[in-house]
């Protein structure tokens, strides 16, 4: 049996997107207190090889990757394939690109 | 009203009502509470590279010219029967030379409208030729593009429209010497715009940078959520306090932290012209129940002067088609239906010379190959196909044909045969031309001052 999990929108309190410069979109997850931006960030759900992952992108898209204790916040940053309102892009300001977030299982602290 | 004493004792305040002004109306009634709570300074930004490269390209705005009025009008009537200055940066979205001159219009107009007491009103322009940017690459210098961008070329450079440089505290710095009462600025850094009052007056270079940095999105750094709201500002010796006009919000440790990040790549650095500020080590205190103060952050000076430019190149001109999909079996081959209607278009333009894209709603419309459900398509789904050539009439002709042909894509064992996708319009619409971000670098400068020219007039009667 799998144990139990929560989705990450059921545990942070803010998870937006967002232009960082015409070439990148910065994503920020806001944790509501110290013992669930700890718990989420040392379960590896988050952890720069997870995002990859979510996003399908090769390591060296994502520029930036930090724990901002100051917030609870993890914050990281993906370089985009073509610039901000580039022809076909669908995001002019970013703000949509955290949907895949959202439901990312974050399991149960254990006990 | 504040006495002299209490004045003595306290920083300068700033209020600030938007963070980018015009681009929705500033709200009214935390502007009031603002005022009532005696700024020395008036002041917000009006630019933003969000909207993309059309207004630049264009020499445009994203903005309706009644907005900018409205905030432009609420800020020197708060402002000016009190003899505070205003000052307002990257006037109308863009900061183009174009942009400055309509906002220092819109300034003569009101005053002149309202009676306000003369003043004096100085303004700076931020735009740059190719020529000048051609002239430093001719002399050896490299135009370093910012990270992810290659170093800027010739043939990149030939292909820019418009170029703005971004300023930093320096020409805000000039005007004030000179007297302005109110500054409209070109294209600059948004924390420069508070950063420069707080600098002239004495206050230390990382908190005045810091102060800017967490003002220049108004409200934003205040909870619950709501933009448009008023905050104001105050810098001392010592630290950096930020309070929530608006009655219902707040400025607190979590959010006045969570803004640091905002829009940025890194939380920790805030770049300008001239260095950076270093926040790793700022210490964030709530001081009374909407009020956040904050201190520690540390100011860089850069060793070489570098300014940041921003330039658009136009792609061509534009059509939009909207295209219908309900039939789950052509729903499951929407990419042999948009490689019909492209093959179509081939036949008739050959391969080159244009641009078709197709952005398919209901399956990754919005991030395309970021999005994870790709595989996972709606039951319905809408195509917006764009199409760019040189001529309108090239471009109108290729969109009809780009969305027209999905109608008639040859699947092989589709039931209905009486067309393949569902029209909302039995045409294509004109869109603004198409342009992309042809400039994100920076060109070394010998002086703060020199891309930016600096001007001074008068307002009010």
């Amino acid at each position: 049996m799998s144990p139990a999990s929560r989705p990450l929108s059921a545990i942070a309190k803010t998870i937006r997107s967002k232009n960082a410069g015409v070439d990148h979109i910065t994503f920020d997850v806001i944790f509501p207190d110290r013992a669930s931006y700890d718990h989420v960030r040392h379960s590896g759900a988050l952890s720069p090889a997870a995002i990859c992952q979510v996003f399908g992108i090769a390591p060296q898209r994502l520029t930036d990757h930090v724990e901002f204790d100051p917030a609870f916040a993890i914050k990281f940053t993906i370089a985009r394939e073509g610039a901000s309102g580039s022809l076909g892009d669908g995001d002019l300001f970013g703000s949509q690109h955290y949907a895949p977030l959202i439901d990312i299982p974050i399991p149960e602290p254990a006990g | 009203m504040q006495t002299a004493t209490s004045l003595a004792n306290r920083g300068l305040r700033i209020l600030c009502p938007n963070g980018h002004l015009g681009f929705a109306p500033s709200r009214r009634g935390s502007f009031d509470n603002g005022i009532e709570a005696a700024p020395d300074i008036v002041a917000c930004d009006s630019g933003s590279c969000d909207i993309g490269p059309v207004p630049l390209g264009m020499d445009g705005t994203a903005s309706p010219l009644a907005w900018q009025r409205h905030d432009v009008e609420m800020m020197l009537l708060g402002a000016r029967p009190r003899g505070l200055p205003v000052i307002i940066g990257s006037a109308g979205d863009t900061g183009t030379d174009s942009r400055v001159d309509r906002f220092v219009d819109l300034v003569q107009d009101i005053a002149r409208e309202h009676g306000l007491p003369r003043f004096k009103l100085g303004y700076f322009y931020s735009e740059l030729s190719r020529e000048t940017v051609r002239a430093k690459m001719t002399a050896g210098q490299t135009i370093l593009g910012l990270p992810g961008r290659a170093d800027l070329t010739e043939a990149e450079l030939d292909a820019t429209e418009r170029i703005v440089a971004v300023a930093g505290v320096h020409p805000y710095m000039k005007l004030m010497d000179m007297g302005a009462d109110v500054i409209i600025g070109g294209r600059s850094s948004d924390c420069a715009i508070f950063a420069a009052p707080a600098i002239r007056k004495g206050y230390p270079e990382a908190l005045a940078y810091y102060f800017g940095k967490v003002m220049e999105c108004a409200s934003f750094c205040a909870e619950p959520y709501g933009g448009k709201e008023s905050i104001l500002g105050e810098i001392t010796m010592e630290d950096v306090r930020v309070t929530a006009m608006l009655p219902e919000q707040r400025c607190t440790v979590a959010s006045v932290a969570g803004h640091a990040m905002y829009e940025r790549a890194n939380p920790y650095y805030e770049h300008f012209v001239g260095g950076h500020i270093d926040m790793r080590d700022c210490v964030y205190e709530q001081l009374d129940e909407r009020t956040t103060r904050v201190t520690g952050p540390r100011y860089v000076p850069a060793a070489d002067l570098r300014v940041k430019l921003e330039g658009s190149g136009k792609i061509g001109e534009r059509y939009v088609g909207l295209v219908g999909i309900r039939d789950p079996y052509t729903v499951a081959r929407v990419d042999d239906v948009i490689a019909w209607a492209r093959r179509m278009v081939q036949e008739r333009f050959g391969s080159e010379g244009y641009q078709l894209s197709y952005n398919v709603y209901g399956r990754d419309g919005v991030m395309g190959r970021l999005e994870p459900l790709r595989d996972k398509p709606g039951h319905e789904l809408c195509v917006v196909v764009q199409a760019v050539a040189p001529t309108r009439e090239m471009a109108e002709e290729i969109c009809i044909m780009g969305t027209r042909q999905m109608f008639y894509a040859r699947l092989p064992d589709v039931k209905g045969t009486a067309g393949g996708v569902a029209f909302l319009l039995d045409e294509v619409m004109p869109a603004s031309p198409a342009y992309r971000w042809t400039l994100n670098h920076t060109m070394p400068i010998d002086d703060p001052m020199e891309p930016f020219r600096v001007h001074m007039t008068e307002a009010g009667i």
